[in-house]
């Protein structure tokens, strides 16, 4: 008899991902569906889809969802989860959404402490809008609004959403991880489901960070991605715990 | 002591060639069939040489396609 | 129920609390932050929850996420506000959720003044928002109308799974009139099996959209919502007529102005000028078909408006060219004074005898 050792979730539709090949948005969302069938919480779970390359998040992941204006998922998952504080209610954002349009909506949901979980995929660039600078965006780094690489005097240094929030009482628990080996996948799995459960507990807010590839943009093989960002982002993004959810008293 | 043997399975319609998986295979089976190709027009990523299979599951892990599906045999399988 | 004394800003609350609304997302701006706080103070009691935002742009999201999960909710600001929150009231519309909006509106454009003004009926009515959308867009004259549209106005938004809007000024929101709370005539709601609740027992998802990428269905959307539209034009008209038999002229009027027009028209009797009043109550739908009628009874229109001019434009299109349209303003939080208006109403009558 063989013994299933990886299948598909039920946590996604059965429904192939129009992402670019080698796109992490892929494994993410399936971290994200293990994680609600895992924790036995995928039929209370309400997720807010960005703007983005995943803004049909709300055709792949199997509960229901709601689609929000560019940048505005944090306000919105505010609202659904002060009418039904017992569901399991969570923001998938890009670095667009979460960190450009959208910061204050992102800063104000967690200085309040929502108990909602924000998963925010970083991939420093701006994916479907064809690869345009975003705030994440390295120094130096080329995109199609900084054709040069990104000018410090001019642009500014990107900004570290996960070091940022953590300043904050609201957050109960934020993470900064990546996808770019088995290894890393299974951590970024597991702090995932950190982040529902310590939301389930009631604690406060709770993001994960994931350092993500763009291979497209990036103008580079989905292989060299992963390589590509661990030797740039992750110096400028070290992964870790900002804030854990044993110091929340 | 009996060894870990795996049986992975690909959805060769799914797969868009990225080819992480086969970057991530402790015994180096996953390769990219270059002897066909799927609907999408890519080369599916497949395994030929079933029987070095360890069902260590790296592969799917990386997939971003949920592609693979891995089992585990038993020894009399 | 006896009257209560109440303050126009704190009568929408008491009203909306009433009406089962249970959620409020709100941001202080005047002239009308004593709603908010009303909110914080009274809506604890009664169960229910007040939510300050970081801004109006979150207060309407959080309005869109509270309505797509099901609730009964509201927001409110002045305009300035209301311009902020046009992105949230096109995707409302677009997703088809329910909810109540209300605008104290103050001088424009830009920051403007804090003092009553009527300029945002443009952005009320036509749109305001990008796409083909339509709200019902309600103009009490009292802090009484206030509240019984205030309660309506969440029926008509659950009906039609619509954003509603109700319009009122600083003067309404400041001053103070008796008031009864009175429930709106029963409408057949639907039970909200559309709201995103979790999927737990139902054994299909709920998805609140309002994307679709695919033009010929972005297309289907819009004449499903269009005929939602239609309906409301159908049934959702309101409008008072005031001293319309034999008008030498028909002023044309709508919240706190056409109080200051029934004014006018008892010191002009008393002159043996005959003044009439349409007072458009909503002012989407827009009653036209009024005005045709009485456009063979009177002479000609004046449109006296707290704006540049705004509705006088709806007025033109209802009369259709039967009789000349006029308009008389101030603007910038300048009220209009009776005898100013009637100054004018002499010089229109002048020209036409």
């Amino acid at each position: 008899m063989a013994e299933m050792v990886f299948q598909r979730t039920k946590g996604l539709q059965d429904r192939p991902f129009h992402y670019c090949p080698g796109c992490t948005h892929g494994i993410i969302h399936r971290l994200v569906a293990e994680a609600l069938v895992e924790l036995d919480v995928l039929d209370k779970a309400i997720g807010v889809a960005p703007v983005g390359c995943s803004v049909f998040a709300y055709d792949y992941f199997n509960c229901d969802m709601q689609e929000a204006a560019h940048g505005r998922a944090p306000a919105v998952a505010t609202g659904i989860k002060r009418v039904h504080p017992d569901k399991v209610v969570f923001s998938y954002q890009g670095d667009g959404d979460l960190a450009s349009i959208g910061t204050a909506e992102i800063v104000h949901a967690a200085m309040r402490g929502e108990k909602i979980t924000t998963i925010f995929v970083n991939n420093a660039i701006y994916g479907m809008t064809g690869g345009q600078m975003a705030p994440t965006t390295l120094v130096g780094q080329k995109a199609t609004t900084s054709p040069f690489g990104r000018d410090k005097d001019h642009a500014g240094s990107p900004i570290r959403i996960s070091e940022m929030l953590a300043t904050l009482d609201g957050p109960a628990y934020i993470e900064r991880v990546t996808v770019t080996t088995p290894a890393h996948v299974r951590k970024a799995k597991r702090a995932i489901k950190k982040a529902f459960q310590t939301q389930i507990e009631g604690k406060g807010f709770t993001m994960v960070e994931v350092l993500s590839t763009c291979p497209t943009n990036w103008g580079l093989t989905p292989v060299e991605a992963l390589r590509w960002l661990e030797e740039n982002m992750i110096p400028y993004y070290p992964l870790g715990v900002y804030k854990a959810p044993e110091e929340v008293k | 002591m009996a060894k870990v043997r795996g049986k992975v399975t690909f959805k060769e319609h799914l797969c868009k060639g990225c080819e992480l998986c086969t970057t991530v295979c402790p015994v180096d089976i996953v390769k990219m069939a270059k002897d066909r190709i799927n609907t999408k027009g890519y080369h599916p990523a497949t395994v030929d040489e079933m029987e070095k299979c360890i069902a260590c599951g790296n592969c799917a892990t990386i997939c971003p396609d949920t592609v693979i599906q891995v089992e585990r045999l038993r020894d009399n399988d | 129920m006896a009257k209560v004394l109440m303050k126009g800003n704190e009568a929408i609350g008491a009203a909306a609390i009433k009406a089962g609304c249970k959620f409020f997302f709100g941001y202080p701006i005047t002239p009308q932050s004593e709603l908010p706080e009303y909110m914080a103070r009274e809506m604890p009691k009664a169960g229910a929850t007040f939510l300050q935002a970081e801004s109006e742009v979150a207060a309407i999201n959080m309005v869109y996420g509270a309505a797509g999960a099901g609730a009964r909710v509201m927001t409110s600001s002045s305009s300035p506000g209301i311009s902020l929150k046009q992105e949230g009231i096109s995707y409302i519309a677009g997703a088809e959720l329910p909810c109540v909006i209300v605008n104290i509106i103050r001088g424009g454009p830009g920051l403007g003044g804090i003092q009553p003004a009527q300029s945002d009926y443009f952005q009320a009515t036509k749109g305001g928002g990008h796409g083909d959308y339509k709200m019902v867009v309600l103009a009490p004259a009292s802090v009484q109308e206030l509240t019984d549209l205030m309660m309506e106005g969440f029926d008509i938004a659950d009906q039609y799974r619509n954003p509603v809007m109700i319009i009122g000024d600083g003067m309404l929101g400041q001053m103070m009139e008796p008031v009864e709370l009175r429930e709106p005539k029963k409408r057949d709601l639907k039970p909200k099996d559309w709201a995103t609740t979790g999927t737990g027992g139902r054994g299909h998802t709920n998805v609140i959209n309002s994307l679709f990428i695919d033009p010929a269905e972005c297309e289907k959307h819009n004449l499903k919502l269009k005929a939602k539209f239609d309906e409301m034009e159908k049934n959702e008209k309101k409008y008072e007529i005031f001293n319309c038999e034999n008008p030498d002229i028909i002023a044309v009027a709508y919240g706190t102005t056409a109080r200051i027009v029934k004014t006018v028209i008892d010191k002009c009797k008393e002159e043996g000028i005959n003044v009439g009043l349409i007072r458009p109550i909503s002012l989407w739908p827009f009653p036209y078909e009024v005005f045709e009628e009485y456009a063979d009874k009177t002479k000609a229109f004046l449109s006296v408006e707290m704006s540049m001019g705004q509705m006088v434009e709806d007025v033109k299109l209802g009369v259709n060219g039967k009789k000349p349209v006029h308009f008389y303003g101030r603007t910038g939080g300048m009220v209009p004074v009776p005898d100013d208006i009637i100054a004018e109403i002499k010089n229109i009558l002048g020209g036409a005898k």
